[in-house]
């Protein structure tokens, strides 16, 4: 509950910080509504949709209606997928509307002493340390590898769990070692001619949980002919942190970012992570008010690229790329594309596989319902955008579902394991899908 | 704020989830895409069938509470806002395709249903439904039908209203009709079927309709003509309908617009140009092939400065996106954006440009003009700003100086968004006083307690709002 008096704060601060001229930039014309899967979801509630959030926004600013619960609960449900920006013909930049929107709520609304909780661990604690983030990731890996992971299965503990928490703990990886995790490069060489010097964005739950495939980007690039540097001193990208309403650490971690690719002598920086790629594409937005950062923060952001679209750039369509015959298909991350534009070039590195018959399935480009912690905290709607994304899966036949996102790539593995169908499809990041195509054929014939 | 007793009642008819009252609801729907246009309803509640909407409307009826039908809210004439409060009625859970009839040519649809789930499921099956608002991938049939919406094809294929052939209304009593039916020729008694369609839901609520479908084109053909000189381009488009042409589409864009829509949807528009036609032609190869060349060749002779075929379907379909964000694209210039759809015969267009420019001279004010030239709907839009009062007054003059100048050459004050509550002052304009007084008749006699989208139409009556931008 939002009590009275932090409705009033919150009231203030909208009236003092939101986007006036952006909220006036939306014309109402209602384009946006098709393309919002909470708006279809939630059987085309208004309340739910990007048109009816800036009207409660803006109804906020002038004063014709409290931030009461009603208010959040629309803001909560935005998955803060985008879709709704690319399709707007006013070009209402709505990602950053609702992220003030969101500080502004989360500043002044005491939250649970849980939710609290766990937000702090999340925020503070948590992501904005590589260091901590390993230790965490390789007690996972403790309990995966110990056993314990079993006995937790077969005691039930996992029962009294939301569901889909329970299913999720399921499709974790297998996670590395401490040893392993602590031993990263932090420099590399291109294995062929050399064409591009890039620095590599490692991302925190990339490069812990999902090391292989950070191992897998960094030797693609090795191959498509790129000398790397793998700055030490980055940190989170923030997103987590800027998507709940936790701005100013978001802008903390932005700047040891700045700092840390500032001198690597790198012209551009790769993500493998649509979700982080988009908010360090963001960096330019987020400090535009701070006078001494704004044109780093500018500086940094155009130099951000996905590794899929480095790939194509490089002519790594052109290696020979070879899988055995499977169907594929992609789920496109909706940073990836609402935000950073990249759709293109995932789908012609995938067509150019022998063996590939990739097959579009119907609103690829629909959110999957993962969106950060939203799984976690709305997990109602986003299992109903999950099952309606499995069904359109089914129907290409795909045997393997491409991703380019972590969190993507996690839902997906969940929605195979609610289906029951964890014998026939697997879900794999686009770039370990690559580098399985660039060494099987290169593999010995006969083999 | 409902009664409480008549909320209990309108619960036990649709479900406690399909009655909400809590403020945002409220609010989210106190609105549609019309400017400067906003009121907050009492409740919005989602009827599930007919006899549902049917219980809701004699309860209202009983208290008098005014309903306001409400598709997906893409109105322009703030035909959906609830300006006197009440109920707006959704039609989110009557969204059903009934039947496609492939041999009497038929579809029969809810009114919840989006318009181009409509076109692509009839499309699927070798049939073509031609009524194509600009909105139509949000707009629903039962919006379509209240508004008589035009839309792309209009020209060649008439609108909305050539296409129903049946309806079901409920009448604010209670009492379920059924108008027309799967009919080529049918004379019992008043044609209701076309009072219902354009009626802006001021007389009852449409809760199921069977439209006429045509078989689909065989072929299609784009061509784009540039010009230098607007009333060139006007006067082209008088030239191929005089040399017994009719395309599908016959669309103008002026300048400004151009540049906006260039920038928006980036498909290689000129912009440094005055005027573009947009035309376009279907039907058997032989005859789409010899209309497009004649064409072309009248546009030539009406001072075209360049004349492009589309080369492909995928070049075409991007310009037709185009011309489609017309209205949206613009409103990246200014925050407000004010679309009027003044209509004039076909053989006015140059004039009536060419008083629009006037116009907006007159009064200091931006306006761009596109618009459906080949049926004479053209979209003079202004560029302003809400919080500017002395610009929006102006505004306001001039767009009563375009509806004058639009009656005296024989046109109309809207070709295609409707009166609703934005040009219910002027109505008199086209109808006069006798006029206006024969169609409050027709409204008395259906709905004698004024609960049907009250404030619509004709100007206001007295039941007091909670006005929050008027
Ligand atoms: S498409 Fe853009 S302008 Fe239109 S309602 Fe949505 S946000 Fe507003
Ligand atoms: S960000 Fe996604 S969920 Fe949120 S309003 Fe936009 S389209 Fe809807």
């Amino acid at each position: 509950m939002i009590t009275e008096q932090e409705r009033q704060r919150i009231q203030t601060d909208f009236q003092e910080k939101m986007d006036y001229d952006e909220l006036l930039n939306c014309m109402r014309c209602g384009f946006c509504l098709p393309s919002c899967p909470t708006y279809i979801e939630s059987g085309y509630d208004e309340a739910h949709s990007p048109r009816g959030r800036i009207a409660l926004m803006k109804a906020v600013v002038d004063g014709d209606i409290e931030p009461d619960d009603d208010v959040k609960r629309s803001l909560d449900m935005c998955l803060g997928c985008r879709a709704c920006e690319p399709v707007c013909p006013s070009g209402v930049n709505y990602g950053h509307l609702l992220e003030q929107a969101r500080d502004i709520i989360y500043q002044n609304h005491e939250l649970s002493a849980t939710t609290k909780a766990i937000r702090n661990i999340a925020f503070k604690g948590l992501f904005p340390n590589q260091g901590r983030i390993r230790t965490m990731t390789g007690l996972l890996g403790f309990y995966q590898r110990s056993g314990l992971q079993k006995a937790a299965r077969r005691t039930g503990i996992m029962k009294i769990l939301p569901d889909n928490l329970a299913a999720m703990e399921k499709v974790l990886p297998e996670v590395p070692s401490l040893k392993q995790l602590k031993n990263r490069p932090d420099h590399l060489p291109s294995l062929v001619p050399q064409k591009k010097k890039v620095a590599f964005f490692s991302g925190c739950l990339m490069d812990s949980m999902f090391m292989a495939t950070n191992d897998a980007t960094m030797k693609l690039l090795q191959h498509a002919g790129c000398e790397i540097v793998i700055p030490d001193s980055q940190a989170c990208c923030g997103a987590l942190h800027g998507h709940s309403g936790e701005k100013q650490q978001a802008k903390a971690l932005a700047k040891r970012n700045i700092i840390a690719f500032e001198d690597t002598g790198a012209d551009c920086i790769i993500t493998n992570a649509g979700g982080c790629g988009a908010f360090l594409h963001d960096y330019d937005h987020l400090l535009q008010d701070e006078p001494d950062w704004a044109e780093r923060g500018k500086e940094f952001a155009a130099r951000i690229k996905d590794i899929s679209s480095v790939l194509v750039e490089l002519g790594f369509d052109e290696y020979p790329l070879q899988l055995p015959d499977q169907v594929v298909t992609y789920q496109d991350s909706c940073h990836l594309k609402n935000v950073q534009k990249t759709f293109l070039e995932p789908r012609q590195l995938l067509q150019t596989i022998d063996g590939v018959q990739y097959v579009e399935m119907k609103d690829a480009d629909r959110c999957c319902g993962s969106a950060g912690i939203y799984n976690i905290v709305e997990s109602e709607m986003s299992m109903q955008i999950l099952d309606y994304k499995m069904k359109q899966v089914e129907t290409t036949h795909a045997k393997t579902i491409v991703t380019a996102n972590p969190g993507c790539l996690l839902q997906m593995k969940l929605g195979i394991e609610r289906e029951g169908l964890s014998d026939t499809i697997r879900a794999v990041h686009i770039v370990d899908l690559l580098l399985e195509a660039y060494e099987y054929a290169r593999q010995p014939v006969g083999v | 704020m409902l009664a409480e007793e008549l909320k209990q009642q309108l619960i036990e008819v649709v479900g406690e989830a399909n009655v909400q009252d809590n403020k945002a609801s409220l609010l989210v729907y106190s609105y549609d895409a019309t400017p400067q246009f906003q009121s907050i309803p009492d409740a919005v509640v989602a009827p599930r069938n007919t006899d549902e909407v049917a219980e809701v409307l004699k309860l209202c009826n009983e208290h008098h509470i005014p309903v306001v039908p409400r598709g997906s809210g893409t109105n322009l004439s703030a035909g959906t806002t609830p300006v006197e409060g009440g109920i707006v009625l959704l039609f989110k859970h009557m969204q059903d395709i009934i039947e496609i009839d492939e041999e009497n040519l038929t579809v029969t649809v809810q009114p919840g249903l989006i318009t181009l789930d409509l076109i692509n499921a009839v499309e699927a099956k070798g049939l073509f439904y031609p009524p194509d608002p600009s909105s139509m991938k949000i707009s629903t049939i039962g919006g379509n039908l209240n508004e008589n919406s035009g839309g792309l094809r209009g020209l060649k294929y008439g609108v909305t209203r050539d296409y129903v052939m049946g309806l079901e209304v409920v009448l604010p009593n209670g009492d379920i009709i059924r108008t027309g039916g799967k009919l080529a020729k049918d004379v019992a008694g008043y044609d209701l079927t076309r009072l219902f369609v354009g009626s802006e839901g001021t007389l009852g609520v449409i809760t199921e309709a069977t439209l006429k479908l045509v078989p689909m084109p065989e072929s299609k053909k784009t061509i784009l003509a540039l010009y230098e000189d607007i009333e060139a381009a006007a006067e082209a488009v008088s030239s191929i309908i005089a040399h017994r042409i009719i395309p599908t589409t016959l669309e103008f864009l002026d300048q400004p617009t151009l540049k906006v829509v260039e920038e928006y949807a980036q498909i290689g528009l000129p912009t440094d140009i005055e005027a573009v036609l947009l035309i376009e032609q279907d039907g058997p190869q032989e005859v789409v092939d010899r209309d497009i060349e004649k064409i072309a060749a009248l546009c030539r002779d009406n001072q075209a400065i360049r004349v492009d075929v589309a080369k492909s379907e995928l070049e075409a379909d991007a310009l037709r996106t185009a011309r489609r964000t017309a209205l949206s694209a613009l409103a990246r210039l200014k925050p407000t954006t004010i679309l009027e759809d003044a209509t004039v015969p076909r053989s006015k267009i140059a004039e009536m440009v060419r008083a629009i420019n006037d116009i907006a001279r007159e009064y200091k004010v931006d306006i761009c003009t596109f618009g459906h030239a080949g049926d004479g709907n053209l979209h003079p839009t202004c560029l302003t700003d809400v919080r500017n009062k002395e610009e929006i007054h102006r505004v306001e003059q001039a767009f009563e100086s375009i509806f004058h100048k639009a009656v005296e050459l024989g046109g109309t004050i809207t070709g295609e968004h409707g009166v609703g509550a934005m040009k219910s002052p002027y109505l008199h304009l086209k109808l006069g006083d006798e006029g206006i007084a024969a169609m409050k008749g027709i409204k008395q006699a259906f709905d004698p307690n004024n609960i049907m989208n009250p404030g619509k139409i004709f100007a206001k009556s007295e039941r007091k709002r909670v006005v929050v931008h008027a």
